[in-house]
């Protein structure tokens, strides 16, 4: 009964692992971008929102409503003002700018916030739980966020295959200069694509930010995470992102409870053995 | 470009491999100028395309991937297209049966500029045709007036 406990905690977990992984997932699959600031801007999105509620005196979930627009605006302006320039054949100057852009969100939110940890505060529904079987316990908030996960893979993948912005993201990176020659404006349609994955980033920073304490100097381990899922779930597939971070969180929660200290080593070996077994994880999408 | 009017089937057709064939044609049309083709046309045009509308695009064989790529360029009503290398590795019976398509368009007061290797097939279809060497023309005249031989004396100088 304590396993399962253990096990449905860590696939619970799971879900904030995969909103990590899924925007880097997009961005990576629509223009072959690796944003190494991806876990600062999450980060700064549990930032952004924490200035919300502590301004605005609403709860964590409501303050979703200014955090995703305002992280989107931030994606597209950042695209469109910086990233464009730096994507061409060489994958190396878009890694090297936002690792820079790492280090200057990082240090940014030093200055402004200092290096205190701070939590988002939701209230009784962090502490609320209720029995689902025998013995099996299970918090709301997890489950909120884990629900919340699913749906919103669930409407990447509908953006995807079934709307005409999916259809330019998949034509844009099949072919940038064929897409182009049809009329789409490729630097419009990689902002966009920004936009969206700082939304999923941005959900992804609230959840995380109400359930632990953050710091300005975290989000490069959110990265690693993030990393971990896609490549467990197989570039190119938002299911098998979220079967990734599921795996992610099932090994850590097993780990931790074995000895604590191994939260993080159980996790990182997980990923080793997938990477070592299956190098092109678990539900590679075919095709280049 | 797109536009203005002017579209292109590019050389090596080019199709997007993870969209279906409808879905390449939808790009195609989704630069939104007013005209008369849609993708009931296009089907029209080339029914064989209409059997494998949900397929991926580059499941097709050539010369049904050359045909999605003229409809992709149709979709998006140009005035004038450019073909580039229609025949390039199809077999030619596939060539002929694209080509014999050809003249409808242009009856529907479409302009087509097409770069071909294939002489017979280009003086077939064309009313007028350029001969171009190291970027300056060789050689031009209506397409009636030109032979075989004085194409290759242009190009070769025999």
């Amino acid at each position: 009964m304590q396993w399962a406990n253990i096990i449905l905690q860590g696939v619970l977990i799971g879900g904030l692992y995969a909103m990590f992984a899924a925007g880097l997932s997009l961005i990576f699959g629509v223009m072959r971008l690796v944003n190494i600031a991806h876990g600062d801007l999450i980060v700064l999105a549990a930032y952004v929102a924490l200035t919300v509620t502590e301004r605005l005196g609403i709860g964590p979930l409501a303050s979703l409503i200014l955090v995703v627009p305002t992280m989107a605006l931030i994606g597209y302006a950042l695209q469109r003002g910086l990233l464009n320039r730096t994507l061409g054949d060489d994958l190396l100057p878009p890694l090297l700018v936002t690792f820079g852009l790492s280090i200057i969100i990082q240090n940014g939110l030093l200055e402004l916030f200092t290096a205190d940890s701070r939590k988002l505060q939701a209230g009784a529904i962090e502490v609320q739980t209720f029995q689902v079987a025998e013995g099996i316990w299970v918090g709301l908030l997890p489950l909120i966020q884990f629900g919340v996960a699913v749906a919103v893979i669930a409407g990447l993948q509908v953006l995807f295959y079934r709307t005409a912005l999916g259809r330019a993201f998949r034509a844009t990176s099949d072919d940038p200069p064929v897409a182009q020659l049809m009329g789409l404006d490729t630097r419009h349609i990689f902002a966009m694509a920004m936009a969206l994955s700082l939304a999923v980033v941005a959900i992804a920073g609230v959840f995380f930010a109400v359930r632990a304490n953050f710091d300005p100097a975290i989000g490069p381990a959110r990265l690693i995470f993030g990393f971990e899922a896609v490549i467990i779930g197989g570039l190119g597939s938002m299911w098998g992102t979220l079967a990734g971070g599921v795996i992610l969180g099932v090994s850590q929660a097993i780990g931790a409870q074995i000895d604590p200290g191994w939260q993080l080593l159980a996790g990182h070996i997980a990923f080793l053995v997938i990477l070592a077994v299956r190098p092109q994880g678990l539900f590679p999408k075919v095709s280049g | 470009m797109v536009r203005r009017g002017v579209a292109l089937v590019p050389e090596g057709r080019r199709l997007f491999p993870s969209l279906t064939v409808e879905e390449n044609l939808k790009i195609g049309g989704q630069c939104g100028r007013p005209g008369p083709w849609s993708i009931a046309r296009v089907y029209e045009l080339f029914p064989m395309l209409a059997e494998h509308r949900h397929l991926p695009a580059t499941s097709l064989s050539g010369g049904q991937q050359q045909m999605a790529a003229i409809g992709r360029a149709l979709m998006s009503n140009p005035h004038l297209l450019l073909c580039d290398e229609i025949s390039l590795g199809l077999a030619p019976i596939v060539v002929r049966d694209i080509y014999a398509r050809l003249p409808a368009l242009v009856a529907d007061g479409l302009s087509l500029i097409i770069v071909e290797q294939d002489i017979a097939q280009a003086l077939k279809a064309a009313t007028r045709v350029y001969c171009l060497q190291e970027g300056r023309i060789a050689l031009s005249g209506a397409a009636g007036e030109l032979t075989r031989e004085r194409i290759s004396a242009a190009y070769f100088g025999v």
